[in-house]
């Protein structure tokens, strides 16, 4: 790499990680409303929504509508405090929402739905109905001969379902090279580890085997995150690709990294200040510093 | 402007009981360890919702006995199937809107085609849950009475849970069970001598001015109307038709018949559209009797996200709107 190609992928990185933050921080105050929820999942995904939405994605905040965007479907409603975070960070949701995530008449319900929220693209919360749409959506972009690529993000629980190894079969037979399916593998279902519920190791071995250009990455290493999209971007095979990654939850506060994984978790009143502070000190930040 | 905070849709542990309501922790987990204490043929089966479904308790004092299928619906009710097959009796556990939409095939021809004893458990079923349409089972109902072979019960509490677990044990054959879990409130107590019995409807009180029918939670919501409306000098009856299939003609036709003037209700924590008040109508109708009826239940629209108590207000669900509905059909009726 040339020296000015090493500069400008060093501030790429930099400017993400700011989003990154960012990203956190929007979801911990989201969090703090309910003082509970999907707020492990957040944490841990938004690396990949920083390199989604500001670098990977042809967006435009002011028209979520846009013909020619690319379509960012989200399967997994309840992971909808983590988007809410990226589109608010966006600029397609206004900061002033978040203080009536998850409250009656909020346009930010707990679970995403698309009717509810500028940028939420399909209705997610019956896992394992995201990536069939894509297949279906990509199909109707090559026919109407769009550019536009759809992004589905799964997780590790909704490889559980069959529904979505039937999209990842029809996926290669059509040969959607305009789509691209993110999974977090962030080890964590409902009711346990994901290995402990379903064990779907060795993944990445399985979409190969199915006919996807597979990429594994660990999903909290912004420049492998990168390194990959860009990858799966710019190469020319005719196969629909998917970048797997593994995060960890409630990364970016040392303590929710370290408490017990759990799906869905509490946070004491007085903790969610400790969290805030936690990830300003990670990122040697001052709060509110954009 | 107001202050007044919004209320938050609290998520998964949504609760129904009233503030000072007394509770049971988790009733169908405890009452299934107890009846697999006495039959060793009882087995646990989830699709990654053992905690969400109160079955985590089961699995706690019966580990080997407990099958984590992972969040895979169909093969749940196919593997309950098989389980049934070689002779166990199995208990398998998701939600309502998993159960009777995206597993609807593979209980029907799986299980209920060949009468297999599956004892289907949903969680969250109607209106239980203030995250949006995905998780609000507001038809589950509807589809499954549609399926031969399949009986449905819809418990009113703590009380009918623990009993209804035997019941299902005993009787032979498909079951769907509209589980309420976490703190159940307990409400069927305060009946002396009340039991649960698949197939049949129980009449808790009696009152001469208006009949509420009701099955599930909007029994507990319909004797609270009925104490309510009594204070103001109208005498409700209240008759609990826990299992919805099949339905409890006999009862329900002396019942409606013995005042024949008397407005009925017939109340539901499901939709206007397939339900207990459109089977109660049918059969009504069938049998020529002719009495005002009125049907309290969801509206036939995908719901709202947001707040329990804001959502059963709204869709006119909770005891204040329930009071409210009669009172403007019961008013007419006297004077
Ligand atoms: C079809 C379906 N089945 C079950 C559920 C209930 N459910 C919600 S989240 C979840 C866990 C799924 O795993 P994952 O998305 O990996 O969980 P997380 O990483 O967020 O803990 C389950 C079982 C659901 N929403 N949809
Ligand atoms: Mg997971």
């Amino acid at each position: 790499m040339s020296q000015t190609a090493t500069a400008s992928k060093a501030s790429t990185v930099e400017a993400l990680r700011k989003r990154a933050y960012n990203i956190r921080r929007h979801a911990l105050r989201m969090g703090e409303v309910q003082g509970q929820g999907y707020v492990g999942q957040a944490l841990g995904i938004a690396d990949v929504l920083a390199v989604s939405y500001f670098h990977a994605l042809k967006i435009d905040p002011k028209n979520p509508e846009w013909e020619e965007r690319d379509r960012f479907l989200l399967s997994i409603g309840h992971y909808a405090i983590a988007l809410y975070a990226a589109l608010i960070e966006a600029g397609v949701i206004s900061e002033d929402e978040i203080e009536d995530y998850g409250s009656d008449d909020s346009i930010l319900p707990m679970s995403g739905m698309a009717a509810y929220t500028p940028g939420m693209e399909i209705t997610g919360g019956s896992l394992g109905h995201g990536l069939g749409i894509g297949v279906g959506m990509a199909l109707g972009l090559k026919r109407k001969q769009s550019t536009s690529r759809i992004f589905n993000l799964l997780s590790d629980g909704e490889l559980n379902e069959g529904s979505t190894w039937e999209a990842v079969a029809s996926a290669a037979h059509w040969k959607l090279d305009n789509l691209i399916a993110i999974v977090d593998v962030n080890d964590q279902q409902a009711d346990d580890k994901s290995s402990m519920v379903l064990n779907y190791e060795p993944i990445a071995d399985k979409w190969t085997a199915f006919g996807w250009e597979t990429y594994r990455v660990d999903g909290n290493d912004l420049e492998a995150v990168l390194e990959a999209f860009d990858n799966a971007l710019a190469s020319n095979s005719d196969k629909p690709r998917v970048i797997i990654c593994d995060t960890l939850m409630g990364r970016g506060v040392p303590f929710l990294e370290k408490r017990d994984k759990n799906h869905f978790i509490r946070v004491d009143e007085n903790e969610w200040s400790v969290a805030l502070k936690e990830l300003d000190d990670v990122y040697g930040i001052q709060s509110g510093e954009k | 402007m107001s202050a007044k905070k919004k209320l938050k849709t609290s998520a998964m542990i949504a609760s129904i009981a009233g503030e000072d309501q007394p509770t049971t922790s988790a009733p169908f987990g405890h009452a299934l360890v107890e009846a697999a204490g006495k039959n060793d043929k009882i087995v646990g089966m989830t699709a990654d919702l053992g905690k969400y479904t109160d079955l985590h308790i089961f699995a706690k004092a019966y580990p080997d006995r407990y099958y984590q299928m992972g969040m895979a619906e169909q093969l749940l009710m196919m593997a309950g199937a098989g389980m049934a097959r070689e002779g166990f009796i199995p208990f398998v556990t998701t939600y309502s809107v998993f159960a009777s939409r995206r597993a609807y095939d593979f209980i029907c021809l799986a299980i209920a085609e060949e009468n297999l004893n599956v004892k289907i458990v949903g969680g969250l079923p109607g209106l239980t849950t203030g995250y949006g349409p995905s998780h609000q089972a507001t038809e589950d109902v509807a589809i499954f009475r549609g399926m031969p072979n399949l009986t449905i019960v819809d418990p009113c509490d703590a009380v009918d849970i623990e009993q209804s677990v035997q019941a299902m044990v005993d009787f032979n054959g498909p079951v769907y069970l509209r589980l309420l879990r976490g703190k159940v409130p307990r409400v069927l107590d305060r009946f002396e001598g009340y039991k649960f019995e698949i197939g049949k409807a129980k009449q808790l009180i009696d009152g001469k001015d208006a009949l509420i029918i009701s099955s599930g939670l909007m029994t507990m919501r319909a004797i609270e109307a009925s104490d309510e409306l009594k204070e103001k000098g109208k005498e409700v009856g209240v008759l609990h038709c826990a299992t919805i299939k099949p339905l409890d003609t006999q009862t329900i036709l002396e019942e409606v018949r013995r005042h024949p003037d008397r407005p009925v209700f017939v109340a539901e924590n499901h939709s206007v559209v397939g339900g207990l008040g459109e089977s109660v109508a049918s059969l009504l109708m069938k049998e020529g009797v002719a009495v005002k009826f009125y049907q309290i239940g969801l509206p036939d629209e995908f719901l709202d996200a947001g707040a329990l108590p804001t959502l059963h207000d709204r869709y006119g669900i909770s005891t204040k709107e329930v009071v409210k509905t009669i009172e403007q059909h019961v008013a007419v009726n006297v004077n």
